[in-house]
């Protein structure tokens, strides 16, 4: 349910598309982006809440300070979406507060 | 004890990084840099292996000064692991490092850190909200991905980079709807005695002076001295709209997209974990490791190169990477006293005015106190959701230093590690206390450098050794 | 109640030397009294055992070699409660304690025998009265759905319980600050002297007067001790704990080496008691504590370590504390331990009594430090 405004892409040399699944829609990126660039293309801003305080939260520096971009990437709770290149058929979710533990997929990957 | 596996281990791929290892290896160094990033260049040249945007004029011919740097780091040959974050440094020079969730451990004779700069934190009222992100942030997306943010966008701040941004915005035909300026109006009287030592490196001058004419020409409203900024959101998700003050009167506008810079400071992070000396910088109103003429810390054996060892900007990053690593080829034998003096002359004279417009620069640009030393209300950590009055509050109820916050309010707790709010923390307390922040300190950064699953590090245990108790 | 300077010097009835959990207790305890109380601290980077403490206030198997520490141990965990909820109405500050049992987890049939073997002559040693429990995994199990098969059982003992120490040292702070008492950070104590009826302390940045000195520094009791005619056999113990990020709630009952804190956090050590990591903060070592704690809970696996803590435990040669009133200098008193969160209660109460009145029904004579000399 991505409902913000999505940041545009500027004309580019990029070849290579992959489509991710950002909140359960498809979305078309290149394929050096990083899943928190890809969180933007597809307007899902706030991509987070806290786990403190439940308040809403997007990508904020881009280059792995802040940890404001943690997402859920294919089932793996707190994923730093800066810092983590999209694959075709990623599956990107909102964090929403604390890791849970018990939550689908959290097995999934070892 | 077993060899170490390297001569040298450069962490961060930036223009210090790349110059250091193309230096390295002019040296016959044994060299291996290790990156958090997938691709070369740092954020200054970030994706420059690429570089997405068709139309190369939006991010300035400065930007694609690093395809020249990145070849000859290719062609140097060392050993380059991207994707490679570094968790853990024991005393004997042996990293942890992560690749892809797989750990393993490094042994190196020297290390030299050059991880580069980061914004300095711009706490300010609505800074949390979804819409508000870095002047930084927004260019590594232009960068990277050919992006750019939904309008309307407003920037705002103080810095060189914010001027960049504009610029860069601009020419990819991007709307900007204000530029507002934070500087405190008497930057440039205070900056001006300064102003011989910038004339030494006259064509950063020039540059910075032909940015504001483009800015100009854009039409991009640039508002200077603004005060009170404060970012709303009507629907409690993400930004709406701004208020802020100039010219005497408040001021509000709709706003989707704000960017925000307030200049860069070291990254510390590193160098804080390995427990080097650092010093206060009051021009710069940041930390830095205290370094030797060749960027050796306290800690003999480890070095720090570009701006993870003061502000001196990407091109005296590179020449002070070289710089280290001669000081660092000369400690381990490979050219003697003489030589390695002969080789540094020229790197040393190439460096001298990118230092001398420094004391310039930094005083023209120093943050209002506002950004420095927020109000009550607004937040300081951002992952643990502490203010600036609750730091005030428990420095009258008798907190020492930023250490005894942590564990009074759980700053610097969360997943960010202190990275975003350590340097405000200590400029909290030492105003509330009335004292100088070198006295009041800094964080103590724990192990990992980075955060890492329990099962990475459970991994590392050997099986064989049976489980205590 | 508030301290006050006298012939130059400031003045107290009372200076504890040491502010983290021991003497921040002991003071709150002595201003029940109606004494007028200073802490004498150090600065932002002292070594702080007690912002490295675990959390736990534990009952199960503590003192098992020496029934007046279980004694005490459990008297202790019987006042928290009391304790806990006045720092809640006096100073808003819930210090998140919980008392509804604990379990120690065991990976190996051996380990789990030995551990029953030792509770059962700690409740025979206690004349019966001992509450604990043995239980196989899947009892475990129906405290744990999530433990891992690796585990073989656990004790559990309906007394032991946790809170929060980074909040309880702040409550125990903002107390005592608010009720007049003074915590001088004006560094190291450098000379305790005696002065006829009084002590005369020298810091750094200035002098005190005062009428009792309470030694609660930690390890560095070991060089105040002798300026007041007793020992304090201290020597660190350096200790882990890896923590992790904030979870969701799943782990409802403290355990020997993983507890959920209040927040979500996750703290792992490598215990045996409440504090007894294993030594070292190498890379080794950590990956030690998360090995086994992704043994005992396999969901771990994934959750991200924030921060490890290496914090200088202050052990004694039997590892139990020392209580001890000076005979050569009256009126100094020496207070030396490792469990400043399970003890804490007991500090601020009856051990706070005695040296308030000099007059107690604890069996303090079983804590003198005369026990090494033997």
């Amino acid at each position: 349910m991505p409902n913000a405004s999505p940041f545009e892409r500027l004309p580019n040399r990029s070849r290579a598309q992959v489509t991710v699944f950002v909140e359960d829609e498809p979305v078309e990126v290149c394929a050096h982006d990083s899943a928190a660039a890809a969180v933007l293309a597809a307007g899902l801003l706030p991509s987070r809440t806290t786990p403190a305080d439940a308040s809403p939260r997007a990508p904020y520096c881009l280059m792995g300070v802040c940890f404001e971009c943690l997402i859920e990437i294919d089932g793996a709770p707190n994923q730093q979406g800066c810092m983590i290149p999209v694959r075709d058929g990623m599956r990107i979710r909102r964090q929403c507060g604390a890791r849970d533990m018990h939550g689908e997929g959290a097995h999934d990957h070892a | 004890m077993t060899t170490p596996d390297y001569d040298l281990i450069i962490i961060g791929a930036g223009p210090a990084g790349m110059a250091a290892a193309e230096e390295a290896h002019r040296q016959g160094l044994r060299c291996a840099l290790l990156d958090e990033q997938e691709e070369a260049g740092g954020q200054i040249y970030r994706a420059i292996g690429r570089a997405p945007l068709a139309d190369e004029r939006i991010l300035g011919q400065d930007y694609y000064h690093g395809r020249d740097l990145l070849e000859a780091f290719e062609r140097s040959g060392v050993d380059y692991r991207p994707g490679t974050t570094v968790w853990g440094i024991e005393d004997d020079l042996s990293l942890d490092v992560s690749r892809e969730g797989v750990s393993q451990r490094l042994r190196t004779r020297r290390l030299l850190v050059a991880t580069g700069a980061q914004e300095r934190p711009v706490p300010f009222p609505g800074w949390t909200l979804p819409g508000v992100m870095t002047g930084g942030a927004a260019q590594i997306l232009l960068k990277s991905s050919a992006m750019a943010p939904p309008g309307p966008i407003v920037l705002a701040g103080s810095g060189p980079l914010l001027l960049l941004v504009a610029a860069q915005l601009a020419r990819a035909g991007v709307r900007v709807e204000a530029l507002l300026d934070t500087s405190p109006r008497g930057n440039w009287r205070r900056a001006a005695r300064h102003l011989p030592g910038a004339l030494k490196n006259p064509s950063l001058l020039a540059k910075g002076l032909g940015l504001l004419r483009e800015i100009r020409r854009a039409g991009i409203p640039h508002l200077k001295g603004v005060d009170g900024l404060e970012a709303f959101s009507r629907d409690g998700e993400r930004l709406t709209h701004l208020r802020y003050r100039q010219a005497g009167e408040s001021r509000e506008r709709e706003c989707r997209t704000l960017l925000v810079h307030q200049g860069v400071v070291p990254n510390v992070q590193l160098t804080r974990a390995l427990e080097l000396a650092h010093d206060w910088d009051e021009a710069q109103q940041c930390w830095r490791p205290r370094l030797d003429a060749w960027g050796e810390t306290s800690r003999p054996g480890v070095f720090v190169a570009g701006d993870s060892g003061g502000i001196a900007g990407a091109q005296a990053a590179e020449e002070s990477g070289r710089l280290a690593v001669l000081g660092i080829a000369g400690q381990l034998g490979r050219v003697n006293t003489e030589a390695r003096d002969r080789l540094a002359a020229p790197v040393r004279a190439r460096l001298a005015p990118h230092l001398a417009i420094r004391p310039f620069l930094d005083v023209l640009y120093r943050p209002a106190r506002r950004f420095l030393v927020p109000e009550d209300d607004t937040v300081v950590c951002r992952c643990e959701e502490v203010t600036a009055g609750e730091l005030r509050r428990i420095a009258d109820a008798g907190c020492r230093g930023p250490n005894q916050a942590k564990a009074f309010c759980r700053a610097g707790m969360g997943p960010c590690q202190g990275r975003l709010c350590g340097l405000t923390v200590s400029q909290v307390i030492a105003d509330q206390c009335n004292e100088p922040v070198a006295a009041v300190g800094y964080y103590h950064i724990r192990p990992p450098i980075k955060p890492l699953s329990l099962g990475e590090l459970a991994s590392l245990s050997d099986p064989d050794t049976p489980t205590r108790n | 109640m508030t301290p006050r300077p006298r012939n130059g010097s400031r003045s107290a009835d009372a200076c504890v030397i040491g502010g983290g959990l021991v003497g921040m207790a002991i003071a709150l305890g002595l201003q029940r009294h109606g004494l007028s109380v200073a802490v004498l601290d150090e600065g932002d980077i002292a070594l702080r055992a007690s912002r490295g403490n675990f959390g736990l206030v534990w009952v199960q198997g503590k003192g098992d070699t020496q029934p007046a520490y279980a004694s005490i141990t459990r008297r202790s965990a019987r006042l928290w409660p009391d304790l806990a909820g006045r720092l809640q109405e006096q100073t808003g500050i819930d210090v998140q304690l919980q008392q509804r049992g604990g379990l120690y987890l065991c990976l190996t049939e051996d380990e789990l025998e030995a551990r029953r073997r030792m509770l059962a002559r700690m409740r025979d040693a206690a004349g019966g009265d001992y509450p604990h429990e043995t239980l196989d995994l899947p009892q475990v199990r129906d405290y744990f759905p999530d433990i891992g098969d690796w585990v073989s059982g656990a004790t559990w003992c309906p007394e032991d319980g946790h809170l929060n120490p980074l909040l309880l040292l702040r409550a125990l702070t903002e107390r005592f600050r608010a009720q007049g008492g003074v915590i001088d950070n004006g560094g190291r104590v450098q000379a305790i002297d005696r002065h006829g009826e009084s002590f005369r302390i020298t810091t750094p940045t200035g002098a005190w007067s005062c009428a009792k000195v309470v030694l609660a520094a930690g390890l560095g009791n070991r060089e105040l001790a002798p300026q007041v005619g007793l020992s304090a056999p201290v020597f660190p113990n350096r200790g882990q704990v890896l923590i992790a990020e904030r979870v969701r709630p799943f782990l409802h009952y403290p355990t020997g080496h993983v507890r959920q804190t209040g927040e979500g956090t996750v703290q792992i050590g490598d215990s045996k008691e409440d504090v007894g990591f294993d030594s070292g903060t190498t890379t080794d070592v950590m990956a030690h504590i998360a090995r086994r704690a992704v043994r005992l809970f396999p969901l771990l696996r994934d959750v991200r370590m924030v921060r490890a803590w290496g914090a200088l435990r202050v052990m004694t040669p039997d590892g139990y504390p020392v209580y001890e009133a000076s005979r050569d200098c009256p009126g100094a008193y020496l207070v030396t331990c490792h469990s400043g969160v399970t003890l804490g209660a007991l500090h601020e109460g009856p051990l706070a009594d005695w040296i308030a009145r000099d007059d107690t029904d604890l069996p303090l004579e079983e804590f003198h430090a005369q026990r090494f000399a033997l």
